[in-house]
């Protein structure tokens, strides 16, 4: 099963956010359709929307590793399924 | 990315630092297959029938909350009006049920069960009697059951009997649970035109036109609307206020809605409503009353309050109506003090008073919520108080509802502490010229005329 899903990333700047954060999804089977990125006054802010193949690795699991990335890198690393963002914004 | 980052941002802020939340999930479920002339028997068939039904209510929620990033606050449970299952039975005393209903919620993982309750506003039947008189009991010997009276409605008037009957239940129930400052209270509420599938406490119940299971939510999110009027312009008018709240309540709705359909789906069970309430909670900034004062009254409870209010719960009801179809519930705005920390703030100031409550009762949902009296108030004093809630309510069309605690031992500027969800709240004043001669009487004050309205 594939899931749509927004994945966020808030922190400070440093080397290798964008690295660490897309081989925790490359190890998952995650796909990354879009990805959009800015820094704001030095805080790092990614969004990413990413397709979970949750027959390669499960849901949870993918949150479980980033959480373990955001952990060491220091980041607020979130991974949210896209419904819920459409539904908040559309009709 | 059709999503832009900016909407995205905005439900980021709005989960992290706003509380929108999802306030309940709530599974109602029918207990009619339990009746049996045996309480044991049937306080046996209750609980299996309980565990049964929500084992995976817990779990499946969790997950929902944790692939969603939506926290789910309370999952709970309602059941069909006890004093059906009670009619079975010949006992006095059937708080037996609500311990069968105690240990089952507790098994499951659920913070609160609804519904050892009676619908009496036409009359009191022998096992809505015997339900009735258990409550004090069920509720003192019971952490997690709520109950709920229903004594008017607009279609059979008030039913003044019950209403003092109840406001000796009040009492009775305060005094059981004395050493708490009558916590007992707290989870019981007088209704008049009590709805079927509301999905919040205390006064959830799983009506009798419900399927045999359903998945009804209640949403939050007062702290979402309050930031969003605090970022408007000191200048906005209030069309602007009022149309800025709506666009808020229509995405807090529409997460609801998609707990409210995933929930149903993974548990099985149909979906029934979404409950478009703005509930409260003690943390600083989810409050009603702050919604108040920031569309401009000095404190809440101060003149304009009833205006601002009715606003507020107009505008969330549009909102939400274009968020779902299945708008049910309670669906107005709840105005607890003791569970509002701008409500508490209001009657420490002296802004708030027990006659402006009532006043605000008239515009939004369920009103004289949560409010802590003096210990010494008389139960016919407490009757008037309800009878004057049912009223507005009866005349109106409208639920309406009182939960008081007349707290033992306290008096005016006393606190009542109940922790959680329930708060800590002042204890209120309560007008001396009661209408101890007109609860009295008792009887019926019949149902109003439907027609010659002006």
């Amino acid at each position: 099963m594939k899931t749509r899903a927004i994945l966020s990333v808030l922190g400070e700047d440093r080397v290798g956010i964008v690295a660490a954060v897309s081989r925790v999804l490359a190890e998952a089977g995650a796909n990354i359709e879009d990805i959009r990125q800015t820094i704001l006054s030095g805080v790092f802010s990614m969004t990413m929307l990413v397709t979970v193949d949750e027959d390669s690795t499960p849901f949870d699991a993918v949150q479980a590793k980033l959480a373990e990335v955001g952990t060491e890198l220091g980041l607020q690393i979130t991974l949210q399924r896209e419904d819920v963002f459409r539904y908040m914004h559309r009709v | 990315m059709s999503l832009e980052p900016e909407e995205i941002v905005e439900t980021l802020l709005m989960i992290t630092q706003q509380n929108l939340d999802i306030r309940t999930v709530t599974l109602g479920m029918s207990l009619a297959g339990c009746a049996d002339n045996d309480l044991v028997r049937m306080s046996g068939k209750v609980r299996e029938h309980i565990l049964r039904t929500a084992e995976r209510l817990v779990p499946v929620c969790d997950r929902i909350a944790a692939e969603y990033g939506v926290p789910i606050v309370n999952k709970r449970i309602a059941v069909t009006p006890i004093s059906l299952l009670a009619a079975a039975c010949t006992d006095e005393d059937v708080s037996l049920l609500a311990q069968a209903m105690d240990s089952a919620a507790a098994e499951v993982g659920v913070d609160f069960i609804g519904g050892f309750s009676a619908l009496v506003q036409k009359g009191v039947g022998d096992a809505d009697r015997r339900l009735i008189a258990s409550i004090p009991s069920a509720l003192a010997n019971t952490t997690r059951v709520c109950s709920s009276v229903n004594v008017a409605s607009t279609r059979a008037g008030t039913n003044m009997d019950a209403v003092v009957a109840m406001s000796r239940i009040v009492k009775a129930t305060a005094e059981a649970t004395a050493d708490q400052d009558g916590i007992g209270c707290g989870k019981l509420v007088v209704f008049c035109n009590m709805v079927e599938d509301n999905p919040f406490m205390a006064g959830a119940v799983h009506g009798i036109g419900e399927p045999d299971a359903v998945v009804n939510v209640g949403i939050s999110g007062p702290g979402a609307v309050r930031a969003v009027v605090e970022a408007l312009p000191a200048d906005a008018d209030l069309t602007e206020v009022a149309e800025a709240i709506k666009a808020t309540s229509f995405k807090i709705t529409r997460a609801g809605e998609l707990i409210a359909r995933e929930a149903a789906e993974r548990l099985g069970v149909e979906m029934g409503i979404v409950d478009l309430s703005l509930a409260p909670t003690p943390a600083e900034g989810d409050s009603v009353a702050a919604i108040i004062e920031a569309i401009g009254v000095e404190r809440c409870g101060g003149p304009g309050t009833t205006a601002a209010l009715a606003l507020l719960n107009d505008a969330v009801k549009k909102g939400g109506a274009m968020g779902t179809s299945s708008i049910g519930g309670l669906s107005g705005a709840f105005i607890p003090v003791s569970e509002d920390a701008g409500m508490v703030r209001a009657v420490e100031d002296g802004a708030l008073t027990l006659e402006k409550l009532e006043a605000m009762t008239a515009v939004c949902s369920v009103g004289l919520d949560m409010i802590a009296v003096p210990g010494d108030t008389t139960a016919e004093t407490i009757a008037a108080i309800i009878a004057d809630v049912c009223a507005i309510g009866v005349v109106n069309s409208k639920t309406t509802a009182a939960r008081l605690i007349p707290a033992p031992g306290k008096s005016v500027g006393d606190r009542v502490e109940f922790g959680g969800l329930l708060g800590a709240a002042p204890v209120m004043a309560v007008n001396a010229w009661a209408g101890t001669r007109l609860s009295r009487r008792g009887g019926r004050i019949p149902a109003p005329l439907g027609s010659l309205r002006n």
